[in-house]
């Protein structure tokens, strides 16, 4: 069952790419180039997505207090950080080609950049911490603040005056480029979904490893010591 | 525990915070009315008057349709909004995209002589996606101007 589920997220991710390079068309404007597109926008929405998953992750641990939450959290934060990196290295790779340049500090990269340095951040200061409880506490605390900046990022392009073009929609698109690009998404979350799956099962046996260590009470002397 | 390790751990875990509040902070209020305001359009720059000569800045708007001239790697052209047209001078090779009534934003200054410096000249896209219509080769619309052809 497992393996037909990664065999199977990655044939639709395969057949997803198929449909994105080959069968939608090119763009008037922008020729192939445009095609980028169908790695680029599915990125950023599961960076979104996955990063909103962390939100109610660190919003449960704080109510429930069970560990889970916590696991859930952290491995969707992981995800995130790395389709925000995708996204964000892609759209240099388009912005050379399309708008002159690789790099501008407009306000939807500078807040997508800052959204990577935040998760990654994130990400850090959880190694820091390591007595689980504590870490899942603070961890929890700090995953509720940094979403503040996702509805930032989304909304960036609405707010302020920017290079970054505001989101496309089916009627701004040409409809195979659609389907290509919903195609593309629900490939990407597929192969993602999969990755969680497996990255929570690790992240479950990490902590059972690590409760089953400090089961037994260590033979520390009280007091006295130096 | 070693005491000196928790102490620590604990400014690093104190800092590391700091750090990602004061980004939070950034992003939220930080210059709100400098930083975020990405470029001025021609309107705006015209309006600041001779103070505007010669501090960098971001220009942007569109591109007038029949002013884009390309000679001895100098390109010029007019950038406007609804009520007001800059010329814009540029030694930059445009991206292939740089065509009449497109968005652009250039980064530069204001001449004393009312023409615009641009340093930096960027494409603005719009959201549009539409495949080529017929007999239209996206190659031919999508070409270089580096050889001096005019778009």
């Amino acid at each position: 069952m497992k393996k037909i589920c990664i065999v199977g997220s990655i044939g639709f991710l395969m057949y997803a790419q198929y449909y994105g390079l080959v069968v939608a068309p090119s763009d008037r404007m922008m020729g192939d180039v445009y095609r980028i597109l169908f790695v680029h926008v599915p990125a950023a929405w599961m960076t979104m997505l996955f990063f909103f998953f962390s939100f109610i992750g660190s919003l449960l641990y704080l109510i429930r207090r069970q560990p889970r939450w916590d696991h859930l959290a952290l491995a969707t934060a992981e995800i995130g950080v790395v389709t925000n990196g995708l996204a964000l290295a892609l759209g240099s790779l388009w912005g050379k080609p399309t708008w002159g340049v690789w790099w501008t500090w407009d306000p939807r990269l500078t807040t997508t950049a800052l959204l990577f340095i935040m998760y990654g951040g994130y990400l850090m200061l959880r190694q820091l911490l390591e007595d689980p409880e504590r870490r899942a506490k603070v961890a929890a605390c700090i995953g509720l603040l940094i979403f503040l900046n996702v509805p930032i990022v989304y909304l960036s392009v609405k707010w302020w005056r920017s290079l970054h073009q505001v989101q496309s929609s089916p009627t701004t698109m040409d409809p195979a480029m659609v389907i290509a690009l919903r195609l593309n998404a629900f490939a990407l979350l597929g192969v993602l979904s999969v990755i969680l799956y497996h990255r929570l099962r690790l992240a479950r046996a990490l902590a059972e490893r690590d409760g089953a260590e400090s089961l037994p009470p260590p033979l520390v002397a009280s007091g006295g010591e130096k | 525990m070693n005491i000196v390790a928790t102490f620590r751990r604990k400014k690093f875990l104190v800092v590391a915070i700091a750090l990602m509040a004061a980004a939070l902070a950034y992003v939220l209020w930080g210059g709100l009315e400098q930083n975020l305001v990405y470029f001025v359009t021609p309107t705006e720059l015209l309006a600041k008057g001779k103070p505007a000569v010669g501090n960098p800045v971001r220009l942007g708007g569109v591109v007038v349709p029949g002013t884009i001239q390309y000679q001895d790697n100098i390109l010029t052209f007019q950038i406007k909004d609804e009520t007001h047209i800059v010329p814009v001078v540029t030694t930059n090779t445009p991206p292939q995209m740089f065509h009449d009534d497109i968005g652009v934003v250039v980064e530069g200054s204001l001449q004393a002589d009312g023409r615009f410096n641009a340093e930096r000249l960027m494409v603005k896209h719009g959201n549009e996606y539409r495949p080529p219509q017929e007999g239209e080769m996206p190659q031919e619309i999508y070409r270089e101007l580096q050889s001096g052809t005019q778009p």
